[in-house]
């Protein structure tokens, strides 16, 4: 079986010890973690799902933009963050699996460890300020 | 391969008659190969006895560093072969974000806290820098992987044709959260400590005294022991012991837990002095 590298078992450690939600993704974008507060969003629980693919993931909570419209995939922030290796920073809404809808900013950064190691990325979601 | 242990103990260098018997200097293990392959790991205070039975003929050295806290590297000017010309030292260890290893080592090797610095040294000095791929020394092929500890900390594997020794001197995995024991992909050092047929891992603290130094980076005997255990590994030598635990504290330790946790695998709690033939 193979292990997750240090700085992503210590991510996961912060993560659930967290009350924010929060997301973590690998170098191909599969979300390997998520902790509690994440799972109302997701309406899933980790221990059920385990690792999702990007393509499973991204398209859960139905992400639309200012306008209504759906946001890609490829644009929200967990991705840019990853495709980059640069931190994003989003406002969006979100419909999530518990049927409540949500406007939410979201911040992502790159995962960079020691000897410039690229890890994947790690998203922490707010809602918005009214 | 052969074991020998040349420093034992975590922290603080304690020597002592309440210490004889386990052994008061600070971390160093040797390994030799079939082929007379050297490695050394960690430069605590053991280093000097063991540089001082080493042949004059002796023409490379490697020393493996887990990390630079100070038991691990006080005893490292003091190994007699850094001051023969012509000996190749190869020093293996981890770099920060900011400073390259050898000027890691240079804040200690050098005035005022020491008065010879690294360039000193007569032998001839190579440093390298992990965490890296699996690298070969001599017969050896050494896996060398970040593991949970303050500071870069890094753990080892050495793998020889048909045996492997894991080396993980200081080490938490309990932070790993509540997935350690139960998911053995989200445990620290898992990947270099499964099936060994060596396992050399950090038992610093009783259990009472690991609740108030949760996050110091060791681990409690009971721990460790669980680790050893989803390890799968065949032979577990605990090392590390805590400055304060003399030699009936550590035999009363290791003998509960003995007993309590039925291990599956063979304990032989190090000491200094102590030398195993590991075997696949």
């Amino acid at each position: 079986m193979s292990q997750q590298e240090i700085e992503v078992i210590l991510s996961r450690h912060l993560a659930e010890c967290l009350a924010m939600p929060i997301f973590i993704v690998n170098p191909d974008g599969d979300l390997i973690f998520y902790n509690e507060p994440a799972e109302a969003i997701l309406g899933q629980s980790y221990t059920e799902t385990g690792t999702m693919p990007a393509k499973e993931w991204t398209t859960i909570f139905q992400p639309l933009d200012a306008e209504g419209n759906p946001l890609a995939p490829e644009d929200l922030p967990l991705m840019i963050a990853l495709r980059e290796h640069h931190p994003a920073h989003k406002q969006f809404s979100i419909h999530s699996k518990d049927g409540v809808a949500r406007d939410i900013d979201v911040t992502a950064f790159p995962l960079i460890g020691q000897a410039d190691r690229f890890l994947g990325a790690i998203a922490i979601f707010w809602e918005s300020r009214k | 391969m052969k074991v020998t242990f040349w420093g034992t103990r975590g922290s603080l260098a304690s020597p002592g008659t309440d210490t004889a018997r386990y052994g008061g200097n600070t971390s160093c293990v040797s390994v030799q190969g079939d082929e007379d392959t050297l490695i050394v790991l960690d430069a605590g205070t053991g280093i000097r006895n063991l540089g001082q039975t080493l042949s004059s003929a002796l023409n490379r050295v490697d020393i493996l560093l887990t990390h630079l806290h100070m038991d691990h590297i006080q005893g490292l000017p003091f190994f007699a072969p850094l001051r023969r010309p012509g000996v190749e030292i190869h020093i293996w260890g981890p770099a920060s974000t900011t400073l390259s290893l050898d000027s890691r080592l240079q804040k200690y090797l050098s005035p005022p806290l020491f008065p010879v610095s690294v360039r000193e040294l007569a032998a001839d000095l190579h440093f390298h820098e992990l965490p890296t791929d699996v690298m070969e020394i001599g017969e050896f092929k050494v896996n060398a992987q970040l593991i949970i500890h303050p500071n870069p900390t890094i753990g080892y594997r050495i793998q020889s044709k048909n045996a492997s020794v894991t080396y993980l001197p200081d080490h938490e995995p309990a932070l790993s959260g509540r997935t350690f024991g139960t998911d053995n992909a989200w445990t620290s050092g898992y990947r270099l400590a499964e099936g060994a047929n060596l396992l050399i891992h950090d038992t610093q603290y009783t259990e009472e005294e690991y609740r108030k130094r949760l996050g110091f980076g060791h681990s409690s005997i009971r721990h460790a022991f669980r680790f050893a255990e989803i390890s799968n590994v065949k032979h577990f030598a605990p090392f590390h012991h805590d400055p304060t635990h003399d030699d009936d504290t550590l035999d009363r330790m290791f003998e509960k837990t003995i007993r309590d946790m039925r291990p599956s695998y063979h304990v032989t709690p190090s000491r200094e002095g102590l030398a195993i033939e590991v075997h696949g």
